[in-house]
C-alpha cells in the first residue's frame, strides 16, 4: 500500500429528522474497508451543514442517507447549494428508502448521480465510487 | 505546467483573502503529497506564525472532541477565530478511515469564523497525521487566531503533539489506574494543563489528587501544570480550562519560552527538510542506476547482507566521492 496515494474522501451525511443511522454506519464501515476516508456528520444535519462540511473537508463524494421520506426536498436543495459553492463536480449519492419513481426523477433532473436502496450490495456502492472518482480526477 | 503554476498561486491568494474552499483544497494538496506541495508551502510560510496552537490529547473516548466543541464556544465568545484539526486513525490494513470527531462539533459547522478539518493518520504513529504540521500552516496563514489540534485517541507514548503545539492539554478520565500510572514516562510528562474529564463520575477527585502529587514531586518549575476537572457534555469547568490556556500562553510569551519552543520547532523542520531533499536526491539516483529488486532478491536468499548492500549502493551512485570526498 502506497502511503502517498491519494485517498478518496467521502462525506456520509444524515440530513433531516430521521434518527436511524445503522445503514449509514454500515456503508461508512464498508467504504473504510475499501480504503476510503469517510467523514461522518452524525444525525440531524441541515442541508447547509452538509454542504459546508463537504467544503471544509474537501470531499470527492457526498453520500446522503435519508429514511424519512424527505429526499425529494433535501437532495435537490443540497445539490443546488453544492453547485452554488462551485462543488457541482462532487459525486452526489443518495441512499435510503427511495421509491422507484422518485429515484428516476432525482436522476433525470440531475439531483443525484446515483441512488442506492436497501438490498443493493455494498460492493456496488464501492465499485461505483471507485469508477467515478477516478474518472473525475482524470478529467 | 505554467498554467498550473498560476492556478496554484491563485489558491494561496484566495487563502489569504479568506476563501474557505481554498483552505480546504490546500490542506488536501499537502495531505496528498501533491507535486506542488512544497512550492505552495513556500508561498504560505511568510504568512504563518501568528496563530496560537493548542494540542488536545488523551485516550479514545476521553471526551476530546466534545471538549473541543465546548472550548470553541469560549473562544468564539471572546471574539477569536479558530481552526480545528481533528485526527483519527487510518486502518493499517485497508488504508481507510472513519473520521468521526466533527460529529461533536457540528454546531459550529456554519460559523464562518471556525474551520474544521478531519485527517486520517495515514501511517503516522505519534498521535498526529503525517501532514498535521503543514495543515496547521495553512490554517495559520488563513488567519485563524487559535488552532486546536485534536490527536487520535492515545495510549502512553504518542507524544508528537508536544513538538507541534504551543500548549498541550492531556485529558484523563477517572479510574485510570493507580498512582504508579502517573509517574510513568511519556504522555504524563507532556501536559501543560491536565484535564480530568467526566468529573461527574466516581473517582475523579482521587485521580486529581494523584496527578497533583506527581506534579508536586517535580520540584520547583517555572510552570506548574494545573489539574482541572471538566464535564464536557454540559460544559462544566471549560471556562477554567480556557483561562488556564490563556495563562499558559501569557507565561510562554513573558518568559521568552514561546520563542524558544518555536525555535526548536523551526530547527526540527529545517533538519527534516534537509533530510528530505537528500533522501529524495539519493533515491532518484538509485532508481536511475540500480535495479533494487535484484538486490532485495539476493538479500532475501542470504547471498548478501543489507548492511554492506546499502554501502555498495551508495558507492555505485558516487554518493561518497561526489558529495563528501570520503565515506561517512
Amino acid at each position: 500500500m502506497n502511503a502517498n496515494a491519494k485517498k478518496i474522501r467521502v462525506l456520509v451525511a444524515k440530513p433531516g429528522l430521521d434518527g436511524h443511522d445503522r445503514g449509514a454506519r454500515v456503508v461508512a464501515r464498508a467504504l473504510r474497508d475499501a480504503g476510503m476516508e469517510v467523514i461522518y456528520t452524525g444525525l440531524h444535519q441541515t442541508p447547509e451543514q452538509v454542504v459546508e462540511t463537504a467544503l471544509q473537508e474537501d470531499v470527492d463524494v457526498v453520500g446522503l442517507s435519508i429514511l424519512s421520506g424527505a429526499h425529494m426536498t433535501i437532495a435537490p436543495r443540497i445539490k443546488e447549494m453544492l453547485k452554488e459553492k462551485d462543488m457541482g463536480d462532487v459525486l452526489f449519492l443518495v441512499g435510503g428508502i427511495i421509491p422507484g419513481e422518485d429515484a428516476e426523477k432525482l436522476l433525470a433532473e440531475g439531483n443525484a448521480d446515483q441512488i442506492f436502496t436497501p438490498g443493493d450490495p455494498l460492493d456496488k456502492i464501492i465499485n461505483y465510487i471507485n469508477g467515478r472518482v477516478n474518472i473525475n480526477r482524470k478529467s | 505546467m505554467a498554467i498550473r503554476g498560476v492556478l496554484m498561486h491563485q489558491l494561496v491568494k484566495d487563502l489569504l483573502n479568506g476563501n474557505r474552499r481554498a483552505a480546504a483544497r490546500l490542506i488536501t494538496i499537502v495531505e496528498n503529497e501533491d507535486d506542488q506541495k512544497r512550492s505552495l508551502l513556500k508561498e504560505i510560510y511568510p504568512h504563518t506564525g501568528n496563530a496560537f496552537i493548542v494540542g488536545i490529547t488523551g485516550a479514545p473516548g476521553a471526551g476530546k472532541s466534545s471538549l473541543v466543541d465546548r472550548l470553541l464556544q469560549q473562544i468564539r465568545s471572546d471574539g477569536l477565530t479558530a481552526g480545528i484539526i481533528a485526527v483519527d486513525p487510518t486502518s493499517p490494513f485497508s488504508g481507510g478511515a472513519i473520521l468521526g470527531d466533527r460529529i461533536r462539533m457540528q454546531d459550529h459547522a456554519l460559523d464562518s469564523a471556525v474551520f474544521i478539518r478531519s485527517m486520517g493518520t495515514r501511517g503516522s504513529l505519534g498521535g498526529l497525521s503525517r501532514s498535521t504540521r503543514e495543515a496547521i500552516q495553512v490554517l495559520d496563514a488563513f488567519g485563524k487566531d487559535i488552532i486546536i489540534v485534536e490527536t487520535v485517541g492515545v495510549g502512553q507514548s504518542e507524544v508528537d503533539i508536544v513538538k507541534t503545539a504551543d500548549s498541550t492539554v492531556v485529558m484523563l478520565t477517572p479510574a485510570g489506574g493507580d498512582s504508579v500510572q502517573t509517574i510513568k514516562a511519556g504522555i504524563m510528562e507532556i501536559a501543560d494543563v491536565f484535564v480530568i474529564n467526566k468529573a461527574d463520575l466516581p473517582g475523579s477527585d482521587r485521580s486529581a489528587t494523584e496527578i497533583n502529587m506527581m506534579l508536586d514531586m517535580n520540584g520547583e518549575k517555572p510552570w506548574r501544570p494545573p489539574v482541572l476537572s471538566t464535564v464536557s457534555i454540559n460544559g462544566e469547568g471549560v471556562n477554567e480550562l480556557w483561562l488556564a490556556l490563556q495563562e499558559h500562553r501569557q507565561y510562554l510569551e513573558e518568559s521568552g519560552k514561546l520563542l524558544e519552543v518555536r525555535k526548536q520547532r523551526v530547527r526540527r523542520e529545517l533538519t527534516e527538510q534537509v533530510e528530505y531533499l537528500v533522501k529524495t536526491r539519493i533515491w532518484e539516483d538509485v532508481r536511475d542506476t540500480i535495479e533494487l529488486d535484484d538486490l532485495v532478491e539476493k538479500i532475501t536468499k542470504r547471498l548478501q547482507d543489507p548492511y554492506s548492500a546499502a554501502g555498495e549502493l551508495l558507492e555505485k551512485i558516487n554518493f561518497f566521492k561526489e558529495d563528501q570526498g570520503e565515506g561517512v
